[in-house]
């Protein structure tokens, strides 16, 4: 299937893909993960073929695709603004790429109609895509990215233009649409709740190279540094030094850590302390790294309540089940099988 | 607002009176110069052929030089669009240069250029040792064409560039991956989404060459004759001005009937949809393919908008006479003489044309045109802005006047106001009103996009912390419309410099301007007279050009001046 050996890209004279190299199976969803301005899209636009890597190879079942021109390569790609033609109506939009293609008419009037109806758009037909909401232009995009039957999608951030609502409910349409699609898929996102809900596989991008490859539970368990953990949103980070085994020193305190691999005692590592996993109140007294806390806040976020901590100088995030009364203090803790020591991002 | 409102049409009177007794008077006084004819004659003055001659003409001359100036344009467009390269800025301030030049300047640079006494023609005869100048391009097609291809490129650059450079580079690149080659993505999505602004700016240069005059007047010749030079013709050599009216009423239907379609196509039809916010559309030349086309493209403009202008400020500081003994010899050297002898008093002669007083009367008239159309042009800037029925009924009324062209106003003053007391005092006021109607246009189209650009909610809150309505207008408008009215003032001064058309009915031996002037030097024989017209245009090119830097320098973007 789709193989990218080694890409390199420069953006303004500055190397902005340090060396990519990762492959897509059969059926295979791949999140790319990473923040805005890290390449995920140039990525894509490589792989598409309007942009030309600096180095490395692009390979689609073995044949070398680095040098072959967008239109010949049969991937689909979706622009995160869509990019429908708007001198032409939603119909002409959907049948262009096989009318490209050089399909018959009869064909074409077949396969645009199926599309149609699989977005439920049948009464938008002749529409000018200049007057269809965000959600529809969006189906309307997907409609024409699959109509041409691609050996590959690509979507670059397709719900970044639409409000928070209507994500959701397109965020599980699209799951749906793209696992029924069998096809092999590129999704690239900065937001990993997407990501979560959609990928088999998550590959996160950050300066230039990619830093973890994975299944959305194996990172979110095991994030590979302390940059995955810090924008997945994992928990507090806190800067920490090994000390002895099993046995971590930071600003917080000493912290026991019994699964802690054998390591050489000095190493510069950051703590995660995961806000769903603290112990409180009576619970964290009786445990050996409690920490005495005041509570700055409690946000009431539905199913529990976001306490905001300070303990010294550092802020920290626990969950609680009940509310807290703000000004007060509170003992909290984590068990030593909960932390984690993640390698200093370099 | 109710009661400013109900007082808005005082802002309309001044413009408003000006317009009807300088514009529309001239005008109905061509009509009735016409129909009166009819009546008493039965319109015998005139046959069809001389009619249908020169107006096929000039359909013909304006369809090759627009077809040509697309050919150069477009990829000269496409070239600053889409290529980020060493020099773009200056080569880009380079080609919009043209379209402000004075006609008599760009009339007289390509005679530089092509004409007998040309370099091109110089430097053959020096190397083939030949005694006449072997090539005789002055007085025919090719030369008119070419100087309307210098002038209008920039027209299709602004104009055609600014739409490439605002296209969603998405689309095309949506269309390559759906299986569209590079040609087929640009004849089914880009191509059809330009195809708006390519066919407004083919209008446009359409319409400038279907109504140029002073490039024709000076480089076609007498067979070459277009309506407007027709109408000069008609008027000035052979005094039969109903004739002349005529052409005038048609030359008016038509350039009206270019302009409403041209109007009709200016409001790009996709909105903002089609407009790219922030992908950078410029990119360096990627492959060969790529840089042999911006080195091509920068030689070509290169050579098309810097070879008449180096032509004719370096022809201008050179002695070039045929020595009279010796075939196809030439006594060459550096002079200044030229420019001296603008300053000499030498009027003996009858063709005697005294340049220091062409210099003093341009300025004059340029002065005043700058005072009379700013002022006016404010006005109905203003008046325009207020949104209401009477703006909605009165707003064609004052668009008019863009599709009437300075050769129709000079004719129509001629018929209206030769008598007393317009042409009787010492001082010819009819020149500068004239040059204020030509400029008003381009006055109101600087100053009201920069009215309109002023949110309501300034003025607002101006008005609610206390501030008095003429306080608001001078505390908040003011400030922001002193760079349009800078504009104005620099545009309408530059316009009234180099005009030729109006000015060449209106202006007599004792009140020549700098481009009537050249005009008659040139027509003339002899080396010094040619020499002087040199200089002269010299000194006009350099302060029409000052003129367009400043007006680019503090124009603000996005302002369109078509």
């Amino acid at each position: 299937m789709l193989r990218v050996e080694e890409i390199t890209k420069d953006y303004d004279g500055k190397p902005l893909l340090k060396g990519i190299t990762f492959e897509v199976q059969q059926g295979e969803l791949v999140c790319l993960l990473g923040s805005s301005g890290s390449g995920k899209s140039t990525m894509l636009r490589i792989i598409a073929g309007l942009e030309e890597p600096k180095s490395g190879q692009v390979f689609w079942n073995g044949e070398d695709y680095t040098q072959k021109p967008a239109h010949e390569r049969g991937f689909g790609l979706m622009f995160q603004d869509y990019a429908l033609f708007p001198h032409r109506s939603v119909v002409e939009n959907i049948a262009f790429g096989l009318r490209m293609a050089g399909r018959t008419k009869g064909e074409i009037d077949t396969l645009v109609q199926k599309a149609l109806i699989s977005i439920r758009m049948q009464d938008f037909a002749n529409r000018p895509v200049t007057e269809l909401s965000g959600g529809e232009q969006q189906r309307v995009a997907l409609a024409r990215a699959l109509a041409p039957d691609p050996h590959l999608l690509m979507l670059d951030e397709p719900l970044g233009a639409l409000d928070h609502n209507l994500r959701t409910e397109l965020l599980k349409e699209l799951r749906k649409r793209l696992h029924d699609s069998q096809k092999p898929v590129i999704y690239v996102t900065h937001d990993q709740e997407e990501a979560f809900a959609l990928a088999d596989r998550l590959l996160l991008l950050h300066d230039g190279k990619l830093v973890q490859e994975g299944a959305p539970e194996k990172v979110f368990i095991q994030p590979a540094n302390a940059w995955v953990a810090s924008f997945l949103g994992l928990g507090n980070l806190v800067p920490a030094k090994l000390v002895g085994s099993n046995c971590v020193h930071t600003e917080l305190g000493q912290f026991e850590i019994p699964t802690l691999p054998d390591l050489q005692p000095g190493l510069e590592c950051t703590l995660l302390l995961r806000p769903e996993d603290a112990l409180l109140g009576e619970k964290a007294a009786a445990q050996p790294n409690n920490l005495r806390a005041s509570v700055q806040d409690s946000i009431f976020m539905g199913e529990y309540y976001r306490l905001e901590l300070l303990v010294g100088q550092n802020l920290l995030q626990v969950n609680s089940l009940q509310p807290v009364a703000i000004g007060g203090t509170i003992d909290i803790a984590w068990h030593g099988s909960t932390l984690q020591c993640l390698p200093v991002e370099n | 607002m109710k009661r400013s409102g109900s007082l808005s049409w005082l802002l309309w009177l001044a413009p408003l009176v000006f317009l009807l007794f300088f514009f529309y008077q001239p005008l109905l006084a061509i009509f009735r110069q016409v129909f009166s004819e009819r009546f008493n004659q039965g319109w015998n003055f005139f046959s069809w052929n001389q009619i249908t001659r020169p107006l096929l003409f000039t359909f013909w001359q304006a369809f090759l030089s627009t077809i040509l100036t697309l050919l150069v344009g477009l990829p000269a467009a496409f070239l600053f669009a889409r290529f980020d390269f060493a020099g773009r800025k200056w080569l880009h301030t380079l080609s919009l240069l043209p379209f402000i030049l004075p006609t008599v300047v760009v009339a007289t640079a390509f005679n530089t250029l092509i004409g007998p006494r040309g370099w091109l023609n110089l430097i053959l005869m020096d190397l083939f040792n030949l005694t006449n100048p072997p090539l005789s391009l002055l007085n025919s097609l090719p030369a008119i064409l070419l100087a309307h291809v210098f002038y209008n490129t920039s027209i299709i650059i602004r104009i055609v560039g600014n739409a490439i450079s605002r296209l969603n580079p998405h689309y095309d690149e949506a269309a390559r991956v759906l299986h569209a080659t590079p040609w087929q993505a640009f004849r089914e999505v880009s191509l059809p989404l330009l195809m708006p602004s390519i066919l407004g700016a083919s209008l446009l240069v359409f319409l400038f060459d279907f109504t140029s005059f002073g490039v024709v007047l000076m480089l076609g010749g007498p067979q070459y004759a277009t309506i407007e030079v027709e109408i000069y013709t008609q008027a000035m050599s052979r005094f039969n001005l109903p004739m002349a009216g005529l052409l005038s009423m048609i030359q008016l239907v038509v350039t009206l009937l270019i302009t409403l379609a041209q109007n009709r196509l200016k409001n790009p039809r996709f909105g903002k949809a089609a407009i790219s916010t922030e992908e950078k559309t410029r990119q360096r030349p990627a492959n060969r393919m790529q840089r042999m086309f911006v080195i091509l493209m920068c030689l070509l403009l290169v050579l098309l908008f810097v070879s008449p202008i180096l032509s004719l400020v370096s022809r201008s500081l050179v002695t070039l006479e045929a020595a009279r003994a010796e075939r196809g010899e030439f006594e060459t050297g550096f002079t200044t003489r030229y420019y001296t002898e603008l300053f000499q008093n030498r009027s003996g002669s009858i063709f005697y044309a005294n340049p220091l007083a062409a210099i003093r009367n341009s300025l004059v008239y340029s002065l005043l045109t700058m005072v009379i159309a700013t002022t006016l042009g404010f006005l109905t800037a203003y008046a325009l802005s207020r949104s209401g029925k009477f703006t909605r009924w009165l707003e064609p009324l004052f668009m008019l006047p863009l599709g009437a062209s300075a050769v129709i106003l000079g004719l129509g003053f001629l018929l209206t106001f030769n008598k007393p007391p317009w042409i009787s005092g010492s001082f010819p006021i009819l020149i500068p009103i004239a040059h204020s109607l030509i400029a008003l246009p381009f006055v109101v189209r600087t100053i009201l996009p920069a009215i309109q650009g002023i949110p309501n909610s300034l003025r607002e809150a101006a008005r609610v912390m206390g501030a008095k309505p003429w306080k608001v207008i001078r505390e908040v408008d003011l400030p922001i419309l002193l760079r349009a009215v800078i504009v104005s003032l620099a545009f309408s001064f530059t316009i009234s410099l180099g005009e030729f058309g109006a000015s060449s009915f209106l202006a007599n031996v004792r009140t020549p301007t700098i481009p009537v002037t050249i005009f008659r030097y040139i027509s003339q024989p002899g080396a010094l007279n040619y020499g002087q017209a040199l200089a002269m245009s010299t000194l006009l090119l350099l302060t029409s050009a000052a003129g367009s830097l400043l007006i680019e320098k503090i124009r603000l973007p996005g302002e369109e001046l078509f």
